[in-house]
């Protein structure tokens, strides 16, 4: 598995050292030799290698869109172009009922999506772990008081909370991501209290008791490295969940009128009648974006899960 | 003076279904250098002390009676110094090394880890030090790159004793060093645990239920059973010439090879140990015991003497009082 020699090996093999390395220089050595093998490993992952190959391409658009002409977005200045016409050459997508070219439309909304989707999955996946490993590490009342706390957030009906609060807070951006984070913890919550579980009952756990380590090394050491793979795996399926929701929020007529995403651009389509109208084009741009983000982040997520989790990793 | 002394323990495990009486009253002391072999069926309470020892056992579980280890009076550390005591004063090494080490984490990162918890060195000096430990237990220090799914499961359990050594310990409790390992590699950390402990001069707690394995390698014999100490003694004496008949089964359960008698009548020990909830009246292994008399039911056998350096329960030995002022 292993043909280059180790980088920590003790003088007292009386092997000449091949180079002085600090602690720190150790760390970052080796961390970037497990990182390149992995990525070796991803590389041969047919579906891995694809998801990854449309989020690059999503990610690229996003980042373009920050320093596109917005003025191809602004009804007042946009409207020199042709109303609802199809995809021709100078509008690859088409454009909409004011003349405003969709293509212009999905790139903006690629970036609101995209962050909407990370941002509420990082919120979501620091509750869920947080309050997951403080469940299950604590026993008994913590515990008890923390999974009702769950159970409560996993019966209640998201999309009906989802809209209380956003009628309370203001269809915000910021509040929209907030909303979709503090909703979605608790899944991850009761997946991570299960493995910790399970772990925190493992002979290691107990040895590094028996060393002298307190609750927060163990935690810390040996229980997160264990959930990490869970964890990531579970993040990267949440980013396409959040984008999800995000689009119905945005159908919904709940998501901010100053940062249109991909959920938003349908929601306009879908009320000026693009589809009675035969504007299919309209429709179908955003649509299709979300369901290859949606399919890219969830091809990712299962593929890094195969790899990073070394009970399933082939040897 | 001691390095363990263990005086009148009693480890009462709280359940669902009550108090749980593991180990009921069980004193033994460990000089350095030497090595106490303790054995027993399965669940009569061995496990229970080393846990004991370091206090690993839950919150709810009662501990009673004086643990000793260091001049420390462990059952009465602050959680802090308890720490602090935990792996310098004494390591285990714990029964199943496959599980005993986190699967992903290279397995140097796990040895220096005992030396970082307690800041004894800054991580380069102990990931030298790991290098070494390794080296001492007979294993290529660049091997600390490793993960526990590359090692054997001779070489794990190497690893785990290189790790019970990285605070330089007196004590060294040893929890079924050798369960799950073959023969072969079996005799090669029995042999490995007995040059590290003559080497270094550790006080070893030999902890196993195969008694062959404990006269090769322990200076003195405790036998339990249901939570007491039923024999002790010098190692060969009690292996060859037990007194208790408890110890007499255990004994005979292992057949010398090559002699005929073992192979015409092999011989094991009927029934079960009894449920530490429900221990039988009077002397616990009455219900199994071959040479049970009618008082056994009535009296509780304590240690009496049973010759030179040599402490048995059972009222056939030579220290116990008459029968006469038993039954009066």
């Amino acid at each position: 598995m292993k043909t280059e020699p180790a980088v920590q090996t003790p003088e007292a093999v009386g092997a000449p050292p091949v180079k002085k390395l600090t602690p720190k220089q150790l760390k970052r050595e080796r961390r970037k030799r497990a990182l390149g093998r992995f990525w070796k490993q991803f590389r041969h992952n047919k579906a891995g290698m694809a998801g990854l190959s449309i989020l690059v391409f999503f990610a690229v658009v996003a980042i373009y869109s920050i320093f596109a002409d917005k003025g191809a977005l602004d009804p007042t200045i946009a409207t020199g172009g042709p109303r609802l016409a199809g995809p021709s050459f100078h509008y690859p997508l088409g454009t909409q009922n004011d003349g405003i070219s969709v293509l212009a439309l999905v790139i903006e909304g690629s970036r609101v999506s995209l962050f909407v989707g990370l941002g509420a999955a990082l919120i979501s996946m620091f509750l869920g772990t947080v309050i997951g490993m403080w469940a299950g590490y604590k026993s008994n009342v913590t515990d008890a008081v923390l999974m009702r706390l769950t159970d409560v957030f996993l019966v209640l009906p998201w999309l009906a909370l989802a809209i209380v609060l956003a009628a309370m807070f203001g269809r915000n951006f910021w509040i929209i991501i907030l909303i979709i984070g503090l909703t979605s913890w608790a899944g991850t919550a009761r997946l991570v209290r299960a493995q910790v579980l399970s772990v925190k009952e493992r002979t290691y756990i107990e040895r590094s008791r028996a060393l002298g380590a307190a609750d927060r090394h163990v935690v810390l050491k040996h229980i997160m490295p264990n959930l990490m793979p869970v964890i990531f795996a579970n993040t990267i399926l949440t980013i396409a969940i959040a984008i999800l929701s995000e689009s119905q929020l945005s159908f919904l007529g709940l998501g901010d009128p100053k940062s249109k995403s991909w959920g938003a651009v349908i929601e306009e389509a879908f009320r000026e009648g693009a589809l009675t109208l035969h504007a299919w084009w309209w429709l179908m741009a955003p649509s299709i974006c979300i369901v290859l983000v949606v399919l890219a982040f969830t091809m990712v997520g299962f593929a890094m899960d195969e790899i990073i989790n070394p009970r399933i990793r082939e040897r | 003076m001691s390095v363990l002394r263990v005086d009148d323990l009693r480890v009462t495990y709280q359940t669902k279904g009550g108090e749980v009486p593991a180990v009921r009253g069980v004193s033994f002391a460990i000089d350095k250098g030497e090595v106490l072999g303790l054995a027993g069926e399965s669940g009569c309470g061995k496990s229970t002390i080393a846990g004991a020892i370091l206090r690993l056992h839950s919150a709810h579980t009662k501990i009673e009676g004086t643990l000793e280890l260091d001049g420390m009076n462990i059952l009465e550390l602050s959680p802090g110094k308890l720490r602090a005591a935990r792996w310098t004063a004494a390591s285990i090494v714990f029964q199943g090394a496959l599980h005993a080490l986190n699967p992903v984490q290279k397995i140097g990162d796990q040895i220096m880890e005992a030396i970082t918890v307690h800041n004894m060195a800054t991580d380069k000096e102990a990931a030298v030090r790991a290098g070494a430990l390794l080296e001492q237990v007979g294993l290529p220090p660049r091997r600390i790159d490793d993960y526990p799914h590359e090692l054997s499961g001779g070489q794990k359990q190497r690893v785990m004793i290189a790790m019970t050594l990285a605070c330089s310990p007196s004590l060294i409790i040893a929890d079924e060093p050798t369960t799950a390992l073959d023969v072969m590699v079996q005799a090669q950390v029995l042999q490995l645990l007995r040059s590290l402990q003559h080497d270094l001069g550790l006080a070893m707690l030999f902890i196993t239920h195969d008694l062959s394995v404990l006269v090769d390698v322990s200076d003195r014999l405790a036998i339990m059973y249901a939570g007491k100490i039923v024999e002790e003694g010098k190692a060969n004496e009690v292996f060859h010439a037990p007194q208790h008949p408890y110890t007499a089964a255990l004994a005979a359960a292992f057949p010398a090879i090559g002699d005929a008698r073992f192979r015409h009548r092999p011989s094991g020990l009927g029934g079960d140990p009894p449920d530490p909830q429900h221990i039988p009246p009077g002397c616990p292994f009455h219900p199994r015991c071959e040479r049970a008399i009618e008082v056994c039911p009535s009296i509780v056998p304590e240690l009496w003497d049973a010759g030179p350096d040599r402490r048995a329960a059972c009222v056939h030995v030579a220290g116990a009082p008459s029968l006469e002022s038993v039954r009066s």
